[in-house]
């Protein structure tokens, strides 16, 4: 399906890819207890925070996630994502791993599982990290 | 064994296939939703939305719940604070978000699609996490501080 003005949008596909990430949170939530923050479980994994689920489930959970993408890419084929260079990659991920320790979570947890609560933190947290993101593409794209 | 493993197992692959499919294992989709200013893309907020759509209904299950199908008990997030750090934190992770176009959910589920900038963006990811313990290690064993 095209969305009129927008050729470049998959609605529908992202719909369904975001009904699926809910399933995986409801399932995480009603099944275990716990909100589905990936930079949580990962930290859990990788042995940088000592709370949350346990070591094993942690590392279960991570390893679900390439698993998933990878059946998906395989059954849809043709998929060539593109990515800024190397060291913008490498400056980047330290920002985005730093920014969700320090404000307790990121687009899974503040951005789905808190904001579908409701949680005051959440709305504030992911309404920053939207405008934050948008000032940086706007200003790379000036650059 | 099963039990407690299955779930977060089932979680993360149905999480993978989910950014997959909606395309949020291409950067460039993620960066053309923060583009509002030039060829704006608003997949994300479908994929968002959809994700939100499904938890807001799951979170009505939990008051009328004993305890988790798997688990003891619940563990969740019950902060209410706004603090400097919450801001701080989710603006430099922004920042990040939209340099690279990725966030960590992509970033580990397109490690074997595209191995070599997954694992760049991964280990920074993780790097910077590490910064984060290292200079505020009090905080980090507290209770309090546990994530959303």
């Amino acid at each position: 399906m095209i969305l009129p003005g927008f050729p470049e949008a998959a609605p529908l596909a992202g719909l369904a890819g975001g009904l699926l990430i809910g399933l995986a949170a409801a399932l995480m939530l009603l099944g275990a207890g716990r909100v589905t923050g990936v930079s949580g479980i990962v930290g859990r994994a990788f042995g940088i925070n000592d709370s949350g689920m346990s070591w094993s489930s942690a590392w279960t959970f991570v390893i679900g996630l390439p698993l998933g993408a990878f059946l998906v890419a395989t059954l849809k084929g043709g998929f060539d994502p593109e990515f800024v260079p190397l060291p913008l990659l490498a400056v980047a991920g330290v920002l985005v791993g730093f920014g969700a320790r320090l404000g307790s979570g990121c687009t899974s947890g503040h951005g789905v599982c808190g904001v579908s609560r409701l949680s005051q933190r959440s709305l504030v947290a992911t309404a920053t990290f939207m405008i934050a993101g948008i000032a940086t593409v706007a200003v790379m794209g000036v650059l | 064994m099963i039990r407690t493993h299955l779930p977060p197992l089932v979680s993360g692959t149905l999480f993978g296939a989910g950014l997959a499919l909606g395309g949020m294992t291409d950067p460039a989709r993620i960066r053309g939703f923060l583009d509002i200013f030039g060829a704006w893309d608003p997949t994300l907020a479908f994929v968002m939305g959809g994700a939100v759509l499904v938890m807001a209904i799951a979170w009505r299950f939990v008051p009328r719940m004993a305890h988790p199908l798997f688990a003891p008990k619940f563990s969740l997030p019950d902060r209410t604070d706004l603090t400097p750090q919450l801001v701080g934190g989710a603006t430099l992770f922004g920042v990040g978000w939209g340099l690279a176009g990725l966030c960590p959910g992509p970033g580990f589920a397109i490690l074997a699609i595209a191995p070599l900038e997954a694992v760049v963006f991964c280990a920074s990811l993780l790097a910077g996490m590490l910064m984060h313990r290292v200079l505020f290690d009090q905080k980090a064993k507290a209770p309090a501080h546990a994530s959303q």
